[in-house]
């Protein structure tokens, strides 16, 4: 009897390691930086690690594949490294002989790639699936794009600030308009004034300085 | 030389001592002035310290021997750039006008050199505020979380992000797909790219509300414009040498290769350098003078001028080095990390075996036991050096490393925000100088009716330069901008230079010169400004800009494009311009230059023809 055991025994390991194979057509090869993710904190992996694993993945199918319920023996794990890598195969509950289409693997573990990554604090980085990508995070679009806003209040102030210094220029020059009559009469007497001064010292009248005063006038 | 042309009349047309006395006491004529000193020479140090500085000089310092560099630099800043410097602040403060007045008060035949500067002014100020409007867009950008060029857009599948961020990296596709839409190549326009329009918009609205009213505007917000630079650059470069690998940026900027020295290059680079440094021939500097008070002292200003520039140069490239150094330390630890996880990943080995430390050693290890697998793993070669010397000059500065360094720091938007508010100062203070150096000159060469106020004048500037502007607004744009970089900033401002020095030592006279310097600030200058006015900076210029239309001449004209297509995508492709292009130069870079001897020959058709017409007229009551 305990031959017939052992036999049984000898023959599902022997036929496990024929349905697991590196490269083999429906299993997917998993790879963990550990380390890379926890630093400090790493923990050891071992047996019952990779017992956990399993489990995962086994909850994952069952997730995917509803009615049929997959067991830990169900996930088949081989040529480990001490990278930790390691290849895996799933079997169906029904026929342990027959693996699951390699389609339906990766749809689960799709599905479920949140939860394994958070039962081994890791993530889509850290956690890799050889084979199977990662759904990319979306960049962040907000509604309104926040630099029209910026602009906004930008142009907001600057047209502000135009608005006031044309009023105050506007309201200055109506000020100069109402001085201006008595400004008139006083500057003529000068003008009289210098005339007579510059007609008794016949000095070069400098006609750049009269020029200037026509450009620079604002 | 004591060579000195004839000028039949210039004691009419220019204000004598007594005159410039005068008016100093009655202050009675509506001319603007400054409300003080501090103002003059912030606004002289916003003008000259721009974008320049921050982007040109490091480049530069690096490329040609580092701390050698700037041997060449500081002897060229004092014998090329102060004597031109206190040519153009004595000219201006004598003679009390823009600059086309200047010019044509010594003589109406010279009125060229201040149209060419208007030209040069102008062209480059479209150019400029482009630039303006992409920091704008950068800087309205900065205010989310995370900063919007650190992540690439996905397809449209969801499954990956877009093929073209994939291949290079999300800077790059940000600044060249989503900023600029860029085309593959300067004859695509492709259309115009709306927000940048906007940002244009923006960038000459503030320009103008800046500007409005000349200096007593710009004079007031010149106080933020030149002092905030200087303390963002100070917060910088704390935070810069706090970071891990800056000190390895600066060690390179600095570390003088002596044997660059013997290089003419070098010395032309700095030479060059040196021009633009000091925004010598846009016009604006005399105008700012033109307002100062007639005993200003003048002399003072230009080498308190010169030390401040030559500081900001090398204070501005500490800072960017320390940056730079930074993010080539961050991208070098990335490329290692990137192949020890290949590595162990190809040879099953746990994590801990291949560290940073032991890197070198176990890839020979492996590399001797097994050839083979690590050929075909492809393995990139890290280098910091290259790392160091990648993309450093120019746009590719301030939008390419620079963002991606600040992305890498904890608090990216308010280190982004900063850097961007800093080179919006550094850039809208230069253009203060610009619109000075446009406005005036069109109102003295009466362009404008005269009733029209100040706020009238700016007004239209702003509003025709922003509709010619929209050209940079077009896919095409960021080969336009370049090509304006390389052709009117110039070749049109070595020749005015040029010509202004010939114009006040040989035709205003050296020796009434020297007098109106005696005159303003007490004493004559001494022999170094004598020999630097006569000799030296004359004969510098010359070298330089024989030396450039030589090399010019002799090389086919190529520029960089961003092309997804090409070959060394994501490296810029480097493809020869069409030959339309020439024409386009030579407005660029000829008009301007060759503005003067046209106006002069101009004149002198005109005068000659007035002259035969009163001849003509003279004889007639006769007959």
């Amino acid at each position: 009897m305990f031959e017939k055991i052992f036999f049984l025994l000898c023959l599902s390991t022997a036929l496990a390691e024929q349905l697991c194979r590196p490269e083999a057509s429906d299993g997917y090869r998993v790879r963990l930086s550990i380390k890379t993710a926890l630093g400090d904190e790493a923990y050891v992996w071992n047996d019952n690690e990779m017992f956990l694993f399993r489990a995962t993945l086994a909850f994952a199918m069952r997730n995917q594949i509803s009615g049929q319920e997959f067991e830990v023996s169900n996930i088949i794990v081989c040529d480990e490294t001490p990278r930790v890598s390691f290849w895996f195969v799933v079997t169906s509950p029904q026929n342990t002989s027959q693996l699951v289409d390699k389609e339906s693997v990766e749809e689960a573990v799709r599905k479920s790639r949140n939860r394994i990554n958070s039962a081994f604090l890791l993530t889509d980085k850290t956690l890799e699936f050889i084979g199977i990508p990662p759904t990319l995070a979306a960049p962040v679009n907000p509604d309104t794009p926040p630099w029209l806003i910026v602009f906004g209040l930008v142009m907001g102030a600057v047209g502000a600030g135009i608005i006031v210094l044309l009023a105050s220029s506007v309201v200055q020059k109506k000020r100069k308009n109402d001085e201006k009559p008595d400004d008139e009469e006083i500057d003529e007497e000068t003008r009289v004034k210098t005339v007579e001064n510059s007609a008794a010292s016949e000095g070069i009248y400098n006609r750049s300085f009269s020029d200037d005063e026509r450009f620079t006038h604002m | 030389m004591r060579l000195v042309l004839p000028n039949p009349g210039l004691d009419l047309r220019i204000p004598n001592y007594e005159d410039l006395n005068r008016m100093d006491k009655e202050e009675a004529n509506d001319r603007p002035k400054w409300d003080n000193k501090a103002q003059y020479i912030l606004t002289c140090v916003g003008f000259c310290i721009g974008l320049g500085n921050v982007w040109r000089f490091p480049y530069l310092c690096q490329s040609h021997g580092g701390g050698a560099f700037l041997i060449p630099y500081l002897i060229l800043l004092v014998l090329e750039g102060m004597p031109l410097l206190l040519l153009e602040f004595a000219i201006g403060q004598r003679l009390r006008k823009g600059s086309v007045g200047v010019w044509r008060a010594i003589s109406p035949y010279l009125t060229g050199i201040g149209i060419a500067s208007m030209l040069v002014s102008f062209l480059v100020g479209l150019y400029y505020n482009t630039l303006i409007a992409w920091i704008m867009w950068y800087l309205f950008n900065s205010f989310q979380s995370p900063l919007p060029w650190s992540q690439c857009p996905l397809n449209d599948n969801g499954t990956e992000f877009v093929p073209e961020c994939q291949q290079s990296s999300t800077i790059d596709y940000y600044f060249y797909r989503v900023t600029l839409n860029s085309s593959a190549s300067i004859a695509d326009s492709g259309g115009i790219h709306w927000p940048i329009v906007v940002c244009l918009l923006a960038a000459w609205t503030v320009v103008a509300i800046c500007c409005i009213r000349g200096i007593s505007t710009s004079g007031k917000a010149v106080y933020v414009t030149a002092i905030l630079p200087y303390i963002v650059l100070g917060i910088f470069l704390i935070r810069g040498l706090t970071l891990k690998g800056a000190l390895s940026g600066i060690k390179f900027l600095f570390t003088p290769d002596v044997d660059e020295l013997v290089k003419p290059t070098t010395w032309l680079d700095a030479g060059a350098q040196v021009f633009y440094a000091f925004s010598i021939a846009w016009g604006g500097l005399i105008s700012f003078s033109s307002y100062n008070p007639v005993h200003n002292n003048c002399m003072q200003d230009a080498v308190i001028l010169t030390a401040i520039t030559g500081f900001t140069s090398v204070y501005a490239a500490t800072v960017t080095y320390s940056i730079i150094g930074f993010r080539a330390t961050e991208k070098y630890d990335g490329c290692i990390s990137e192949n020890i996880m290949t590595l162990l990943n190809a040879f099953g080995l746990p994590e801990d075996n291949i560290t940073a430390s032991n890197y070198e050693t176990e890839l020979n290890h492996l590399n001797s036991s097994y050839p083979d697998t690590v050929l075909g793993l492809d393995i990139k070669t890290c280098d910091m050096h290259k790392l160091l010397s990648e993309g450093v000059e120019g746009t590719g500065l301030a939008f390419i490393v620079f963002t991606e360094a600040i992305t890498k720091m904890p608090g990216s938007p308010a280190w982004s925000v900063l850097f961007f508010i800093m080179l919006l100062c550094l850039g809208i203070s230069t253009l203060f100088g610009n619109i000075e150096g446009v406005v005036v000159p069109l109102k003295d060469l009466n362009m404008f009716p005269k009733k029209w106020p100040q706020e009238a004048l700016t007004g239209t500037t702003c509003v025709v330069a922003f509709i010619i502007s929209i050209l940079f607004a077009q896919q095409s744009g960021l080969y336009w901008v370049t090509l304006f970089d390389n052709f009117a900033g110039s070749v049109p401002l070595l020749t005015i230079g040029l010509f202004e020095l010939i114009a006040v030592v040989h035709i205003y006279g050296i020796d009434r010169f020297n007098e109106d310097l005696e005159f303003m600030i007490g004493h004559k200058p001494s022999i170094f400004w004598q020999i630097s006015w006569r000799f030296i900076s004359p004969l510098i210029i010359l070298v330089i800009l024989v030396f450039y239309l030589v090399t010019q001449a002799q090389e086919e004209l190529t520029y960089l494009v961003w092309d997804p297509n090409s070959v060394e995508f994501p490296t810029l492709a480097s493809v020869p311009y069409p030959s339309w292009i020439n024409a386009v130069i030579f407005f660029l870079a000829g008009v301007p230059s060759l503005a003067v001897p046209v106006y002069a020959l101009y004149r002198l058709i005109f005068s000659c023809c007035r002259k035969k017409k009163c001849i003509q007229k003279k004889n007639e009551p006769n007959l």
